[in-house]
């Protein structure tokens, strides 16, 4: 059974990168890299990978040439192999047209048994892929788990949300997705970096995965961004230094101004 | 711009925050059609008319507790074809987002999550979401007939306008067209004495720089009568539970004061707490993000100078 696990490429939160003339955002900053909450899904597929007879990780992402870098990092922390579909015509694609991709590539690659994902991608936030992908392709959706196990072709979660903690069960195959609280991704050690330099990256394109290009990019996309703004940063306000206590009245007069 | 879905979850017999803003927010956009899904008190349906609504569906349906959010989704796609609905407002939240997705799935419709202010301009609706950690803040139009949008708190000032609402009792079966995850055991949300995190006007969160003992966090949360929060340092540490996290995969908070103490400022931290009026930060590193967006920002160990502060509260 293959494990597929989304993964996405993104700019780092630190990154200065801007956003394109079509109000895309600039995906290849600095460092740009594999999204630290999809790392969280790497590291509960190779974790169930060690629970599951004959499993294995295979790693998908969808985005630009550049995107293999996400993949690599995958590959080293320990997934088996890798998939990037790549494709002018995605540009642009709302939630839904990457979607359809994703959708298309889980039917094209044989013997998958489970699709796990992130909460969330770390630069458009959106947190909706993992139920868009269980309703397409009519599985159980276990979401933004925060603990999952795999028995007996059985897969649980617990799940903590606006409603309380609840446990979540299903019969594979099914969506799992992981949330920052389900345990600390590993580091690759320099063996497992070395390891990964014999690990390929396969790249295909809309036309092997039988998608036509009027059903994604900028072209299909259900919402259009118009306008993008910098948040203006906070200024510093007054800094002091205490003394054994010294800032107290300080401090004292502050909370009395800001809560009036 | 026609009849606008607000989604109510009935947790009690008032309106939550949340859902009096999307209330607001809804009957700015349209004729609001407010769905209580699992059924709700008279006394609910009364709280929801101070929001003016034009109709109130109670919408009652076995399979809601057991199914995680496909039942409530479809329950709400069947709400809004029976009321042509062009517009479905849910709360952000992990569910929240995920209710949206799947509703704007079936309907066709476009997609807006956690968004911050939604307008309509010359026919169209157009839509904010703040991105990146908070760094930038995208304007996006729906060019699809239906719009489902998850909003998140603090979005509006919810305001009374009382109505005299159609309230209407209906009845949804949802019958699963695939298999489905099946709810084995639910510990509803822990309550507290001290105000919600996201509704609150004070919120004190305590960082790994407390160092386990958020004692004096909490005494100044309530000597200012606020709500306690977390870094995610802190959370991860086993200092505070994870729904008190504030940051990108936290709260986002929106109170008049933020108190920050020992909490270094990541971007993912400030991300949920930028637009906090006023901010107070105590740490001891002159050289923390946090003293660079704090309004007052205290160099100092926090455990000398918090207890002192609250003697002083009284
Ligand atoms: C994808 C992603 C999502 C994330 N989401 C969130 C999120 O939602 N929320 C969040 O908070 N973080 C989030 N983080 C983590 C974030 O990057 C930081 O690691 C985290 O915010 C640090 O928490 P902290 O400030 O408590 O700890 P630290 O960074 O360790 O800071 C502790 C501070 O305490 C100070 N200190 C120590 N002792 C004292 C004392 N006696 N008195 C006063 N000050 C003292 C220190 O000087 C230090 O500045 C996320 C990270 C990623 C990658
Ligand atoms: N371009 C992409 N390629 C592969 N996986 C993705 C992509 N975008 C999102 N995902 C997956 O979907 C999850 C939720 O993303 P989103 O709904 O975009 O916030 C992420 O954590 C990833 O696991």
């Amino acid at each position: 059974m293959k494990i597929l696990t989304c993964v996405k490429y993104v700019p780092d939160a630190g990154d200065e990168v801007g956003f394109e003339s079509d109000f895309t955002l600039g995906r290849t900053g600095p460092s740009s890299k594999l999204s630290e909450l999809d790392e969280y899904a790497v590291e509960q597929a190779l974790r169930l990978r060690a629970t599951i007879d004959g499993a294995t990780v295979t790693v998908l992402s969808v985005g630009p040439a550049e995107a293999e870098v996400a993949l690599r990092k995958a590959l080293q922390m320990g997934a088996d192999e890798a998939v990037l579909v790549s494709d002018e015509a995605i540009a642009g694609s709302d939630v839904f047209g990457t979607a359809a991709v994703l959708i298309a590539a889980a039917g094209y690659l044989d013997e998958v048994g489970l699709v796990m994902c992130g909460m969330s991608s770390t630069d458009a936030g959106i947190g909706a892929l993992p139920a868009l992908l269980a309703e397409a392709l009519g599985w159980p959706l276990l979401s933004n788990a925060a603990e999952v196990s795999v028995e007996a072709g059985q897969a649980r979660i617990v799940r903590s949300d606006e409603f309380g903690t609840r446990v979540v069960e299903a019969a594979l195959p099914a969506v799992v997705s992981v949330t920052d609280q389900s345990g600390e991704p590993r580091y690759p050690s320099f063996k497992d970096v070395l390891a990964a330099k014999k690990k390929s990256v396969t790249t295909i394109g809309l036309a092997e995965l039988g998608v036509e290009a009027a059903l994604v990019g900028a072209g299909a996309a259900r919402v259009q961004v118009t306008a993008v703004v910098r948040n203006p940063e906070r200024a510093a306000g007054r800094v002091i230094v205490d003394v054994d206590g010294s800032s107290v009245d300080d401090i004292v007069e502050f909370l009395a101004a800001a809560t009036k | 711009m026609g009849n606008v879905i607000v989604l109510v979850n009935a947790t009690s017999d008032v309106v939550d925050a949340a859902s009096a803003e999307l209330l607001t927010t809804g009957a700015g956009l349209g004729s609001v059609v407010a769905v209580v899904p699992g059924g709700g008190s008279d006394a609910l349906v009364a709280d929801i008319a101070q929001y003016g609504a034009a109709e109130v569906h109670v919408v009652s349906c076995p399979q809601l507790s057991d199914s995680l959010v496909v039942a409530k989704a479809a329950l709400l796609v069947e709400r809004a074809a029976e009321t042509h609905a062009s517009i479905v407002l849910v709360a952000s939240g992990l569910e929240g987002n995920e209710v949206a997705a799947l509703v704007a799935a079936k309907l066709g419709a476009g997609l807006v999550t956690d968004a911050v202010a939604v307008r309509a301009d010359d026919g169209e609706l157009v839509v904010d979401k703040v991105v990146w950690a908070g760094k930038y803040t995208v304007t996006a139009k729906v060019v699809a007939p239906v719009a489902v949008l998850s909003m998140k708190a603090n979005s509006c000032v919810a305001v009374v306008a009382p109505s005299q609402p159609e309230v209407r009792q209906a009845h949804f079966d949802f019958a699963a067209p695939a298999p489905t995850a099946r709810v084995t055991s639910i510990e509803p949300a822990a309550t507290s004495s001290r105000p919600k995190l996201v509704e609150a006007n004070v919120v004190v969160s305590g960082g790994r720089g407390t160092d386990g003992d958020f004692a004096p966090v909490e005494a100044l949360a309530d000597a200012l009568g606020g709500a306690v929060g977390a870094s995610r340092a802190a959370v991860d540490a086993g200092f505070a539970p994870q729904p008190l996290q504030v940051g990108q995969t936290g709260k986002t908070v929106s109170p008049d004061l933020y108190v920050a103490l020992g909490i270094s400022g990541a971007i993912q931290h400030i991300a949920g707490m930028r637009t906090a009026r006023q901010i107070l930060a105590i740490n001891s590193d002159p050289e923390a993000p946090i003293h660079r967006l704090a309004d007052l920002s205290v160099v100092g160990d926090l455990k000398v100078i918090v207890p002192a502060v609250v003697a002083r509260l009284g």
